[in-house]
């Protein structure tokens, strides 16, 4: 038990030193090391996991020989672990989904860049899901900044580096806004450590003496981490971004490095600003409006969207609308809506991309819709997960997305004001998504005497297992979503 | 007494090439030197052509200038709307600024028991003569570690951009202009071959001195890099590769850099299990990010040259 006490703390350190062993092996070598230390880190969590969930407590675990306001710290709770496991589960999955992609659209000689920026994606990851320690967070944002634009600008097409070059305008501007509301919290209250930062925004917040300044620092970071994790009117560095790049970068930016921005965002809004000063701040509507407004406009594009690819990503505006809209409604519910919400979206979204990607593979390489008619007959296993796929975005019972809407809507009848709107976004957006997904299912499944040939499913059996694992874990979200709301109540719990 | 030399034994002399130089007979570069001047830029007629009308063709058929409202009226609302918001965040962030704690007040909040502690307990808990190097390679060193992996990252997503390879160099030989650059100019040359050694001295003793002054392994490093990039700017890579190619990169950015993620590593779990920490973590946090910093400037001006190490 004492032991796994050190299991956070090792899992960052053994996915940095990964990255820098993997810069003196070749491809393969670095591939080998990257599945290594993802499922190691993944045993890690579910240890911490088991140990947080067991006790229900958290831990401080102390970065040094000096304890908390002088030196760095890191603390873990359930929540914590939980989201760390998941982050590597989705990471495995994706990454085993899209090998085969990456052995033919990466120059060889670059394979292990790649798996570079994966290993340092993981421990910045892991870093912002367990740090206590806010200026920790913001090196550990730049490190995922840096490794996002990595992952899609590794394909070196013409579309890609564009793709890379607008990501990285967008995602400076938000760690620069982050980084402007850092320095101002930090005047106001000198301290970098979350815990003692939350004891001076009390004080602050009773006497009333910073009041403008605090509430233009809540606004500069949440906008920050906003434009990071593509919230509707920052969006349009996204499409690009996830529809050029290669099909485990898409899959891993879509669900790990947004998931991981918003995830920081929980924790700031839990454990730095305090949930009732948050709620009690207008920003709250103003994401409330924008998380609807995601809601509705990315759909609308997707369904306008004549690309496979760009219409999952225009899908991902509208689910990280779902999200902010959760955190908009400023009760708790709705807090466990959004992170639910959260895992929902990793594990379908990535499903989305890794079977995308295999139908537009027996299409001649090409996304556009004319050319994906009969795909599902020709790979079975990629049409079936991709319908999964669907069913659970538009919210059919038995899958994930079901579950999210329903927590959403049970969320939305607790308040008053938010009730009407939030109840019929949820009733536009769900048919929106069924317009979009149920075309393309429908489109994949109209039999056709094509010109592509078919691939069976003993020729690539890893990437029918990680379809398997994908659809295994969305249905899992699904079934068992009692057992895992209580999970995430009992986290959001401990985390204040 | 002077005496009138010889007209051959004056020859020899400094005096005369210096007199040969001033009146303009002889200039010691011509010959010695490869100068070539520069060769001015002429488009061609049909390359000319061929961009308006990609232009000519792009404004009308994607764009339809003269037709698409949408765009008119989405350039105008653009326009307007980037310079209002901008002087609409300039004045919220000033109002904002204005509210805070002016520089210097003694009431402010800043001025807590963290930074008390860095400035009164610097020096006894971590043997660092300065500050802030106390504070970031002691008090705050996972943070710096996070810094340096910043370096790291970064230096591989310039080598993902950058990096020619070696069998596209052989197919193209455009993409190689190492051939084509000045050899052996004697004014670089003089100059380097007296102020490299001053310059990777300096860097040493900046990087062993590292503990006692400002950010010290990182400055000394740069120097040494700066000082590497003179060198081969003045002879070439062929003298570079003879003490530092590819695998000594590699094998010295690996090697220090895992040394230094290991000693934090170590410092952080004796600090947790409150043991004594044995390794003088401040000296050798220096000379292996200095070490480092050397490698990676070096590193980032040889791919910009020449797409690899």
């Amino acid at each position: 038990m004492e032991l796994i006490r050190n299991f956070p703390c090792l899992s960052i350190f053994m996915a940095m030193l990964s990255a820098i062993i993997s810069s003196a092996l070749k491809g393969n070598g670095a591939r080998r090391l990257n599945t290594f230390v993802v499922t190691a880190v993944g045993v890690m969590s579910a240890c911490v996991l088991y140990l947080t969930c067991t006790t229900g407590e958290s831990y401080v675990y102390k970065m040094g020989h000096f304890p908390a306001p002088i030196g760095n710290e890191i603390r873990f709770g359930s929540l914590e672990a939980g989201m760390a496991l998941f982050f590597c589960v989705i990471m495995l999955f994706s990454l085993n989904g899209g090998r085969k992609k990456i052995q033919i659209e990466i120059d060889p000689g670059k394979e292990n860049l790649y798996y570079i920026m994966v290993d340092l994606l993981l421990s910045s990851l892991l870093a912002l899901v367990y740090t206590n320690d806010l200026f920790t967070a913001y090196v550990f944002v730049e490190i995922n900044t840096i490794a996002a634009c990595g992952l899609i600008m590794i394909m070196e097409s013409g579309r890609a580096i564009e793709a890379a070059t607008r990501y990285m305008i967008m995602s400076l501007l938000g760690s620069g806004l982050f980084l402007i509301g850092l320095c101002m919290l930090y005047d106001m209250t000198g301290h970098l450590l979350m815990s003692y930062i939350q004891i001076s925004v009390r004080e602050i917040a009773e006497s009333g003496t910073y009041m403008i300044p605090l509430l233009v620092t809540i606004a500069l970071i949440v906008v920050g981490l906003a434009i990071k994790s593509a919230l509707f009117p920052f969006h349009a560095w996204l499409p690009d971004a996830y529809g050029y790049s290669t099909v485990s970068s898409a899959a891993m930016l879509s669900s790990l490095v947004s998931k991981g921005y918003i995830f920081l965002l929980i924790k700031i809004i839990y454990r730095v600003i305090g949930f009732d000063i948050f709620v009690n701040s207008k920003i709250i509507n103003v994401l409330f409006v924008f998380g609807l407004a995601g809601m509705i406009m990315g759909s609308m594009s997707a369904i306008r969207e004549n690309d496979i690819r760009r219409m999952i990503s225009y899908s991902s505006v509208a689910q990280i609308g779902y999200i902010y809209m959760g955190f908009g409604l400023g009760t708790t519910v709705g807090m466990v809506a959004s992170v639910f919400h959260i895992l929902s979206h990793a594990a379908t979204k990535s499903l989305l991309f890794v079977s995308g990607v295999g139908l537009t593979d027996v299409s001649g390489e090409k996304t556009q819709f004319i050319e994906l008619t009969g795909a599902a007959y020709r790979n079975v296993a990629a049409g079936l997960a991709f319908t999964v796929g669907s069913l659970s975005m538009v919210g059919i019972p038995l899958f994930s997305g079901f579950i999210s809407k329903l927590l959403f809507s049970q969320a939305a009848v607790q308040s008053n004001i938010k009730m009407l709107p939030t109840l019929i976004a949820l009733a536009v957006s769900t048919v929106l998504n069924a317009i979009y997904f149920m075309k393309t299912v429908i489109r994949i499944y109209t039999p056709i005497e094509s010109k592509y040939p078919s691939v069976s499913i003993k020729k690539n059996r890893l990437y029918a297992f990680t379809l398997l694992c994908f659809v295994m874990l969305n249905v899992a979200l699904g079934m068992c979503s009692q057992p895992i709301t209580d999970w995430i109540t009992q986290g959001l719990s401990v985390f204040a | 007494m002077s005496h009138i030399r010889k007209q051959n034994e004056y020859e020899k002399t400094p005096a005369f090439y210096f007199f040969r130089w001033l009146g303009g007979e002889k200039d010691a570069f011509v010959g010695n030197m490869e100068m070539h001047p520069q060769k001015e830029y002429v488009e061609e007629e049909a390359t000319i052509e061929e961009r308006m009308r990609d232009r000519q063709q792009a404004m009308t058929e994607v764009y339809d200038r003269a037709h698409n409202k949408e765009l008119i009226f989405f350039n105008k609302l653009y326009k307007a709307l980037s310079v209002i918001f901008c002087i609409a965040i300039a004045a919220v962030l000033i109002y904002a600024i204005s509210y805070l704690p002016s520089v210097g007040e003694a009431e402010k909040p800043t001025n807590n028991i963290v930074s008390e502690t860095y400035i009164k307990d610097g020096y006894k808990d971590t043997g660092a003569v300065n500050v802030v190097t106390a504070m970031i390679l002691s008090y705050r060193g996972f943070d710096t570690f996070g810094e340096t992996t910043v370096l790291f990252i970064a230096t591989c997503c310039v080598t993902i951009m950058l990096m020619v390879d070696k069998d596209k160099i052989r197919e193209n030989k455009d993409s190689n202009d190492r051939g084509f650059e000045p050899r052996n100019d004697a004014i670089l040359q003089t100059v380097a071959s007296l102020l490299v050694p001053m310059v990777f001295l300096f860097g040493i003793y900046s990087i062993l001195n590292g503990s006692m002054s400002p950010g010290g392994g990182f400055s000394g490093g740069a120097m040494i890099g700066a000082g590497m990039i003179l060198y081969v700017a003045a002879f070439g890579f062929d003298k570079m590769e003879r003490f530092f190619n590819e695998n000594i990169f590699k094998i010295v950015r690996v090697v220090a850099l895992s040394c230094y993620g290991c000693i934090i590593l170590y410092y952080i779990l004796t600090g947790a299990y409150g043991m004594e920490c044995l390794l003088p973590q401040g000296e050798a946090g220096e000379i292996l990010s200095g070490s480092v910093t050397a490698c990676t400037i070096y590193a980032l001006y040889a791919l910009f040259r020449r797409g690899g190490l």
